[in-house]
């Protein structure tokens, strides 16, 4: 085994920096990446401390493919405490700065205690400096980029929280390169609660693989299988963006904070338009070949503005969620989303909910300073203004849905799941995807089990996504999959490319490790597992698996999903067989033997 | 004649390019070993790759003591002989877009050469922003662009 692994280790309080070998009883059971971090998680702190304590660990994992051609492997998994909700985060994100560490000589970082004062850290190769700075809070994120370039080098790239994590909203984001977002459960915020602005890195050590024939064979044969690849070609072409005339197409598009599951104006912001109306080109993350991402200019009140993005998700949150189809408003909304760093998903989403209370007659005029009708982009626009300075109505924006419908007296309006803001597929007319939101590990999220593929795609029968079946099943499987898939660093879009089968032959032409395709799948499972046990013992049960009320009792009201609800009943009975698959206990809390049985204890 | 033509609008910055060459030219995954270099301009999220032009008349085989550094008459590339290299660098110091740089991780010029006439960058680009043809072709796309403007009035 050629593969040596690196973690650096700082500390904020006592400025301790201290490097350690990583360990390959650990790498050989729970991978890298998300796997790595959350065992580190679950063995070195006690999972009940307050997420914006110092006690609180914010990690940021790479793969062991970081930094090579292999297509998509330069993720990185920032794993912590969300703030959000209290439950094991980990927050998905690529760009530049994942390559540019490993290039630096580091998978892991492991950032503990917190900073008297801001402070951003420059990591240059092996030279490591905890930096004041003040100059820098306050600053937006694409501003805090360029300072960093100007005081660093002018090829660092960057991670850094721009004012709604220094602020402490619960729907913070760490941004990447000023334009990508580690978006989910609060990690922003995590940040901002130790004082950390940023981080600077810069790698000139490159990534000394074995460098074989085998290997070369390898990425000639994969890049063949890039080029002939339909879904590449479709990601390339429109990002994610298309997803929103698929899934509206299916009925299954939440619209108006999910009084419904259709968009009559989704052609507005699909895929298509914005190819049409404000695509500029094609951007990429290091070492990837796909280069979904989009790369856009759009007008707001008679100004430009170029960013990374839209997405699919913020198309969804700041256009369907909100009944705006305005692509220019719902694209500046992104944009000012990263620039404020905040999670796109969850501020979309809020807004949503506080524009159903009003239009409900919950909350009036009096609680507002402007009325916000769902369809109000200007309301909308305004509102992420307030939100970044937590001003008024913005302050509890920031805190998320949840708290923000609570105060108000009516949590039930919050699209959440264990306090996260669900995504863009509609579980009422894709049934797994219920199963998948109420059990994510880290609360309402589409990326933990994204069973979309086999419920809509992978079928021939167009009323599967209906049915309850085996969903329970299919989630449990796609978890444990896509835990591997996290926990090697690879995208998830590169599942067009490959599968886990590669993945072994992958780690043995790059590092002479021998993991197969079970033993994997065993590491999936056992990563799973140790986040639960991480939930259950900061006191998560299976009272917190559940969905959101109006989807057990509203009814989709247009489309073809219509009259569509989730079924409680139903909903208990998948639940239940999911706990019997995984072997846990009727509350959800994984027995002994099946911990045993994984090596966990 | 065959030249390594540079679409930069088809670019997308993934670095492939950068780890292609530098793996081929220096045994590792390195982008500052690599004779291709990708720049980043940030505001407007632009990419420009720039790689060795191959000068007809080049500074960098004019400045070189050992005659370490010579132009293949037949391919019109300039080539670089490793053995005959003192590692003084005055190539690098007089290549006026920077194209010749050191290896970082051992005693050896970085110099493209169009890897003897199949460029592995050009291999790894997905987007076609780099293409390697005929002298007389490069310009071939551009032409029928402008020859379709014409044709649709533009």
């Amino acid at each position: 085994m050629k593969y040596r692994g690196e973690l650096l280790r700082i500390n904020l309080t006592d400025k301790n920096i201290i490097r350690e070998k990583l360990k390959a009883d650990i790498f050989f059971n729970y991978l890298w990446g998300r796997g790595y971090a959350s065992k580190l998680l679950l063995d070195e702190m006690n999972p009940a401390v307050d997420p914006l304590s110092p006690e609180n660990k914010l990690i940021f994992a790479l793969g062991p493919f970081a930094g090579t051609p292999l297509p998509a492997t330069s993720r990185m998994m920032v794993v912590t405490k969300g703030a959000l909700n209290g439950l094991i985060a980990s927050s998905n994100v690529g760009g530049y700065f994942p390559f540019e560490l490993q290039h630096a000589g580091y998978t892991l970082i492991v950032i503990e205690g917190k900073a008297d004062n801001p402070v951003y850290i420059w990591i240059n190769d092996e030279t490591v400096e905890i930096r004041d700075a003040s100059h820098l809070w306050g600053k937006t994120t694409s501003e805090v980029d360029a300072l960093l370039k100007d005081e660093t080098h002018p090829e660092a790239k960057t991670v850094e929280i721009g004012p709604a994590g220094e602020k402490l909203s619960r729907i913070a984001a760490i941004i990447i390169d000023a334009h990508r977002a580690a978006g989910r459960t609060g990690v922003g915020a995590v940040m901002g609660s130790k004082n950390l602005k940023a981080i600077a890195v810069r790698g000139t050590r490159g990534v000394s693989v074995i460098s074989s024939q085998r290997l070369k064979d390898y990425l000639t044969k994969i890049y063949e299988r890039v080029k002939k690849s339909g879904g590449v070609t479709m990601f390339r072409t429109y990002g994610t963006t298309r997803t929103v005339r698929a899934i509206n197409s299916i009925g299954a598009f939440p619209t108006h904070n999910h009084r419904d599951g259709f968009f009559d104006e989704y052609l507005l912001i699909d895929g298509e338009n914005v190819n049409k109306e404000i695509l500029v080109r094609n951007g990429s993350c290091a070492g990837c070949p796909i280069a979904c991402n989009r790369i856009s200019k759009v007008y707001w009140k008679g100004e430009e503005y170029v960013g990374g993005g839209p997405e699919y998700e913020t198309l969804w949150a700041f256009g369907g969620q909100t009944g705006i189809s305005d692509l220019h408003a719902v694209t500046y909304a992104h944009f000012l989303a990263n620039e404020y760093g905040f999670d796109g998903i969850s501020l979309g989403s809020t807004i949503a909910a506080l524009m159903d209370l009003f239009e409900s007659g919950i909350i009036g005029e009096d609680n507002l300073p402007f009325p916000v009708k769902f369809g109000d982009a200007e309301a909308m626009i305004n509102l992420i203004h307030l939100a970044a300075k937590r001003e008024g109505i913005g302050d509890l924006i920031a805190e998320g849905s949840y708290e923000l419908t609570k105060h108000f007296g009516h949590p039930k309006f919050s699209m959440s799941v264990k306090k996260q803001e669900l995504p863009a597929y509609d579980p009422r007319g894709v049934k797994g995807m219920g199963l998948a939101y109420a059990t994510s590990n880290r609360g309402g999220c589409h990326v933990r089990a994204f069973t979309v593929t086999e419920e809509v795609y992978n079928t021939d029968d167009p009323e599967y996504r209906l049915k309850y079946d085996d969903k329970a099943l299919i989630v449990k499987e796609l978890q444990d999959k896509q835990a591997v898939v996290d926990s090697l660093g690879i995208c998830s879009f590169a599942r067009t490319i490959y599968g886990v089968d590669d993945f072994s032959e992958m780690l043995e032409v790059t590092w002479d490790i021998d993991l197969s395709p079970e033993k994997l799948l065993k590491c999936g499972e056992r990563i799973w597992n140790v986040e639960r046990l991480f939930n259950v013992r900061a006191g998560f049960t299976r009272e917190h698996d559940t969905l959101p009320e109006r989807l057990f009792k509203e009814a989709i009201k247009t489309g073809p999903s219509k009259g569509e609800i989730y079924d409680k009943r139903e909903f208990e009975k998948l639940l239940f067989e999911y706990y019997r698959l995984r072997g846990w206990d009727e509350n959800g809390v994984p027995r002994e033997k099946k911990l045993k049985e994984l090596g966990i204890i | 004649m065959k030249v390594l033509t540079i679409n930069t609008e088809e670019c997308t910055g993934c670095k492939l390019c950068e780890l292609a060459c530098s793996f081929v030219k220096a045994g590792s995954f390195n982008p500052l070993n690599s004779a291709i270099k990708i720049y980043y301009f940030d505001k407007n999220l632009e990419f420009v790759p720039l790689v060795c032009t191959q000068c007809r008349d080049a500074y960098c085989v004019k400045v070189c003591p050992t005659g370490s550094l010579y132009r293949n008459p037949e391919t019109g590339v300039v080539e670089y002989n490793k053995a005959l290299c003192i590692m003084c660098k005055q190539c690098m110091m007089a290549c006026p877009w920077g194209s010749i740089k050191p290896n970082l991780t051992s005693d050896a010029m970085i110099k493209c050469d169009h890897c003897g006439g199949d460029p592995e960058c050009v291999k790894y680009c997905p987007q076609g922003a780099l293409l390697y043809v005929e002298v007389e072709d490069a310009v071939y796309f551009k032409q029928r662009e402008t020859a379709t403007k014409y044709l649709r009035g533009e």
